[in-house]
């Protein structure tokens, strides 16, 4: 079926079946290839995008679904402020190692941060416990989301 | 994308943009400078004509850091701020581009990056400085002696110029044969701790472009259907159901039988195709072991006579001298299968060029193994095979298959067809679990003899497992006298002045396929050695600290004398014996791949309700730490990856089969499991030695170590959630 999508600011006609999720879309149709693809099952969080502002995972979200919403990307999100913060940090701390989960890390901290502007050690912990790291960077993730928050504040 | 797969690939981009002076090794090991007309070596570095120098990486970047610390030793020699400096990955040529530790062998691995390249790297930046540096001498008349290169600036007195000035007169000259090294007084960038790394930015922004994120214009994206358990063979398939898929293309037995690939137009095709399609197996030859199998031999193979006398002790004496012991310790130990699961799925991309050359996108960890095995497989000569190094997302050991497992099942995918389209290999989730290369299971029975005063009068130590070099090309160079070194070390080479030690190892018969994993050997024989020093203590009635520094006291021994520092420093920077209330610290100290670390770990809680691992305290030793924040992320990682796995992982077999099958049930460490971690860095004039790896082997210990000390159960087996502790 061919449907619109709303993404990163733009219009875009895609051909997909119903059921397919939004992470291959974005990868092999739009090659947009910041989002990452870990498990598919919606528990490493590598394929985190925004729907409407909100994190969601693009593993189990499906197309049909998302043809009304504003979905953006890793590529787009540093546009933002919180965004660009986010990024900022990332690279102040040098929180990445092999960067693969990083695009997912970082679209969840935005999505934290939009919400609660100043969390404290255990409120990122609970809000990141999805977004899984193997590189075991949380230590920097923790204290990235913290420097952003910091940005922002200035 | 550019593919700058060969010498002429790049020569061919240098000479576009003009002059350009290269500086790499001979295949001899002499260093060779050149422009890039009369250049005949792959070079280390390269300066265009504009000034732009670039640093060719051997390594890849998995996420270890060599991305940086390779570039900061050309541009510490030159005399370059690091902005100054690019990076590109190097093609693939085992003649310059080997790790000098493995021969004539391009690859990664046992945390050699930094070891091999230090002097190598550094020789080629210094070589380009001394050349630039002559250039200008000519060109401004003046003595040598008096021009310096500092942040890309030339200098003489009142004259200077960007390096680019001298780009095409320093091409012309020869390299020096020993140009030379800065003194480490001299130090800018080797060191310091503001340099940061050179793919942050692009690794948080989206842009780092992984093999995963190859697009090559008409390819396929091919899955394999494998069999349930590993060595079951395809006869023969129904692709009716795929057929149903839009995007399907076909399917196709390998040549080798060991699966079916399933060809799409994309991957959620590929995927749905995939399971849509039945596969006729032929399971006779197919493994056929339950985990408990496994550890039922392993078990029984501790208690049986070793098959090696690994340090040629005299048992007999030795446990002889325990038998008549004061004091006997003793516990036996079982460490699970585990996989690597890296957080990129293996995935790798094959096309043939019109000239009917090979090219491999791959996140390849030892380029060496699939450009050999692509000359068998497409009967080319190895300059017809090209690699193009992408980031990796990860591999803690599994991308360093001695048999380029993923790579050839590519290839094999790829020549059943008629090659017109380029295949993206792509693994799922799914198939890393279960279809992995796995740590293998391994057994500890450890045996000590204490006098009434304390001290150990025998340790004898029984290890049996699964070898992972046998049976691979590292045979011949890795296992001596049948003793696999990678079974056993941390045991026998162990710093400690431990007396009347015996060391006995028996293999145990192939139950799947295994292969090295972060710290290999070190990630059980770390656990046994660490915790038994604290059992030991205990019962000698001493201070754990104060009983590991009575075993490293030899002065003149550097060994022990560095095990001892880190053991110091981490007990300063931990609080040691300082906790409160509530809390409990456990410690380990470990040495592996030329570096020491120690680690202290704090947790609160208790086993029954639930323990919370507060904070973890480290201090490493690894020579000069080229990059201290890079080393600090290394540790924070190495810690991580081995709390992480002995909490609550495991690969079991049902009949052959793995049982896991994706994170649910392989639960990676999450950020909530550890509050803190603190790494402190000795201070070191000695080369570096690896950082990847030695994080992880204390790690895992010292945690043991907590939960005895705050319940009196060592947890001898593991995953630890599934034998009597439970995690906050
Ligand atoms: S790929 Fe979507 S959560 Fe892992
Ligand atoms: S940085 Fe490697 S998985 Fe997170």
């Amino acid at each position: 079926m061919s449907l619109t999508l709303k993404l990163n600011g733009q219009t875009h006609s895609v051909d997909a079946e119903p059921g397919t999720p939004l992470l291959w879309v974005i990868r092999d149709e739009l090659k947009l290839t910041g989002t990452k693809f870990g498990c598919g099952v919606a528990s490493c969080g590598a394929c985190t995008v925004h729907l409407n502002g909100e994190p969601v995972r693009s593993c189990q979200t499906y197309i049909e679904d998302v043809e009304d919403a504003e979905i953006t990307t890793i590529e787009a999100v540093g546009d933002d402020k919180i965004g660009a913060a986010v990024q900022q940090a990332w690279v102040e701390l040098d929180v990445v190692q092999c960067g693969y989960c990083q695009s997912g890390q970082v679209m969840s901290a935005v999505g934290l941060l939009s919400e609660n502007p100043k969390p404290s050690a255990e409120e990122i912990d609970e809000y990141m416990y999805g977004n899984a790291c193997r590189c075991a960077t949380y230590q920097r993730i923790r204290a990235g989301v913290q420097r952003a928050s910091e940005i922002l504040e200035a | 994308m550019t593919i700058n797969t060969s010498r002429r690939g790049f020569l061919k981009g240098a000479a576009a943009a003009g002059a350009v002076l290269l500086v790499g090794a001979r295949p001899d090991g002499a260093l060779a400078a050149a422009s890039s007309e009369t250049a005949q070596f792959n070079p280390f570095v390269k300066i265009d004509a504009d000034g732009t120098v670039t640093a060719i990486v051997k390594h890849f970047e998995k996420g270890q850091g060599p991305a940086t610390g390779l570039p900061t030793l050309i541009a510490e020699e030159i005399g370059l701020t690091m902005d100054q400096i690019e990076y590109e990955f190097a093609p693939s040529d085992p003649n310059v581009y080997n790790n000098l530790l493995f021969g004539p062998f391009q690859g990664t691995g046992g945390s050699t990056a930094m070891a091999n390249s230090w002097l190598q790297y550094r020789q080629a930046g210094a070589a380009a400085r001394e050349m630039l540096i002559n250039a200008a001498a000519q060109s401004w008349g003046v003595d040598a002696s008096g021009i310096t290169i500092e942040e890309g600036i030339v200098k003489a007195g009142d004259k200077s110029a960007p390096i680019a000035e001298f780009v095409a007169a320093a091409a012309q000259l020869e390299a020096p044969a020993e140009p030379r090294l800065k003194d480490p007084s001299e130090f800018r960038l080797i060191g310091n701790a503001a340099v940061r790394r050179k793919d942050s930015a692009i690794k948080g922004n989206g842009q780092a472009m992984y093999a995963m994120d190859v697009h090559l214009p008409n390819q396929m994206v091919a899955m394999i259907k494998r069999p349930e358990s590993k060595g079951g063979i395809a006869l023969g398939f129904d692709d009716s159901a795929s057929k149903e898929v839009k995007g399907y293309i076909s399917a196709a037995v390998l040549p080798n039988q060991a699966g079916v690939a399933v060809y799409a137009e994309n991957t959620w095709a590929a995927i749905q195709a995939r399971d849509a399609l039945a596969v006729d197996w032929d399971m006779s030859g197919a493994e056929t072991r339950d985990s408990d199998q496994i550890r039922s031999e392993i078990m029984a193979a501790l208690d049986a006579e070793p098959t090696y006398n690994v340090n040629k002790a005299d048992i007999g004496a030795v446990s002889a001298a325990i038998d008549g012991a004061d004091k006997v310790v003793e516990k036996t130990f079982y460490f699970p299968l585990l996989a690597h699961a890296p957080m990129e799925p293996l995935n790798c991309t094959i096309e043939q060029t019109a000239e009917g050359d090979i090219v491999l996108h791959d996140g390849a960890q030892m380029p060496t193994g699939p450009h050999m095995a692509y000359q068998q497989i497409f009967q080319l000569p190895p300059e017809k095979i090209h690699i193009k190094t992408m980031l990796a997302g990860g591999s803690f050991g599994r991308r360093a298959t001695p048999d380029a497992d993923y790579q050839v099942e590519a290839a094999l995918a790829f020549v059943v067809t008629d090659r017109s389209r380029p295949v993206k290999l792509v693994w799922t989730r799914e198939d890393d679990i279960r279809s992995g290369y796995y740590r293998p299971a391994f057994g500890h029975k450890v045996r000590v003899g204490l006098d009434t005063d304390g001290n150990i009068v025998g340790w004898q130590h029984q290890i049996a497992g699964q070898s992972v070099i046998k049976g691979t090309a590292f045979e011949a160079v890795l296992v001596h006298d049948g003793v696999d070194h990678s079974s056993v070390e941390g045991v026998t080479d162990s710093p400690y002045a431990i007396p009347g030690m015996a060391v006995g190892l028996t293999d145990t018969p192939k139950a799947t396929t295994v292969l090295w994993w972060r710290s290999v050997g070190h990630t059980h024989t770390a656990y046994a050695m660490e915790t038994m020093m604290d059992l030991v203590a205990e019962a000698a009635g001493r201070d754990p600290v104060e009983f590991r520094l009575a075993h490293l006291s030899d002065s003149t021994n550097p060994d022990q004398q560095r095990k001892a520092a880190v053991l110091k420093l981490a007990v300063e920077k931990a609080g040691w014996g300082n906790v409160p209330t509530g809390r409990s610290q456990g410690i380990a100290v470990h040495k592996s791949f030329g570096s020491y670390a120690a680690e202290v770990v704090e947790i609160s809680g208790d086993p029954e309700n639930g323990i919370k691992i507060e904070k973890v305290t480290c201090a490493v030793d690894c020579g000069i730490a080229v990059n201290p924040d890079v080393v600090k992320a290394q540790m924070e990682g190495g810690i991580g990856y081995g709390i992480g796995h002995v909490m609550r992982d495991q690969i079991t077999l049902t009949s052959g089969a793995v049982d896991q099958s994706n994170f649910p049930d392989y639960e990676p460490l999450r950020i909530s499991d550890i509050a803190a971690i603190d790494v402190h860095i000795v201070p070191s004039a000695e080369a570096p030695t690896g950082v990847g790896e030695p994080g992880t082997p204390p790690s895992a210990p010292a945690l043991a170590n907590a939960i005895h000390a705050m319940s009196g159960v060592l947890v001898a087996e593991h995953p630890m959630a599934e034998n009597g502790v439970s995690f906050a």
